[in-house]
């Protein structure tokens, strides 16, 4: 499964025919993997230490890069 | 006592002379969600938790100094070459007047930072539950920064301070789940 289809959710407010700015569609928020995981599994796999030190974790299951206008795009 | 090292956390590079984005970014400077508040918070609640989850106060809090640094070198940047027209463009003219280019902990209306921003409560629970808050907080300001941005070398960063919101949240989390005593209960009936 793509990423952001994990570590995404989004919903669709109400637009009125009476609004004045066109429906943006649906609003995007981020649910990151943290929030899933409770207390960490021992033994996960790991970045280098290299590309950890790039990314911000050691591990692969706790990586959510944000993408500008995520909150748009979904 | 604490130990410096001479080098941020992770580099910090600007690629686009915008000075507006340093008045996006003091908001993680100075701000009730920013690095300084979560810094404070944490290494002063450290005192009065259980002996288990000291360390983790004590690393996250000084964990946030170093992001605290790296906030600050991006403003730096952003704002060392601009001349007081650019500020002043760039609606920093009320930063300017009262702290010329100096750095400052405010908010990104200008708000000066207070200690009524942070809390040490006392009960292990309510102060983890506040940090786990904190960790999202920041999380979403760093969001809506990388959203208000351009600056695609500028924006890497903010994603790697991102990330450690992340790691930080679910290490409180774990916290709460050790100071619960649910972590190592036999789950065998």
């Amino acid at each position: 499964m793509a990423k952001n289809q994990v570590y995404t959710k989004s919903y669709h407010p109400y637009h009125s025919l009476n609004d004045p700015c066109p429906d943006p569609g649906e609003k995007h928020y981020s649910t990151p993997p943290h929030l899933y995981m409770g207390f960490q599994p021992e033994k996960l796999p790991q970045f280098t230490p290299k590309e950890a030190l790039q990314k911000g974790t050691l591990w692969p299951a706790l990586y959510d890069p944000y993408e500008k206008n995520q909150k748009l795009k979904g | 006592m604490w130990v410096y090292e001479k080098k941020l956390q992770y580099p910090v590079k600007v690629s686009t002379c915008n000075p507006q984005l340093a008045k996006f970014l003091v908001e993680q400077y100075g701000g009730a969600d920013g690095e300084l508040a979560a810094a404070l918070r944490y290494l002063n609640q450290r005192y009065t938790i259980p002996d288990k989850v000291v360390g983790l106060l004590n690393d996250i809090g000084t964990e946030e100094f170093a992001h605290l640094e790296m906030i600050a070198a991006m403003v730096y940047k952003l704002t060392k070459d601009a001349t007081p027209e650019q500020l002043k463009q760039a609606g920093l003219a009320d930063h300017y007047v009262n702290h010329g280019e100096a750095l400052f902990y405010s908010n990104a209306a200008e708000v000066p930072f207070t200690a009524t921003y942070i809390q040490a409560k006392g009960d292990p629970i309510a102060d983890l539950y506040e940090d786990i808050a904190a960790e999202e907080k920041a999380r979403a300001t760093y969001q809506w920064i990388i959203d208000m941005s351009d600056d695609v070398d500028l924006n890497d960063s903010l994603r790697f301070l991102r990330e450690r919101e992340i790691v930080h949240s679910l290490r409180f989390r774990e916290a709460v789940e050790i100071l619960k005593e649910e972590r190592d209960r036999k789950k065998v009936f």
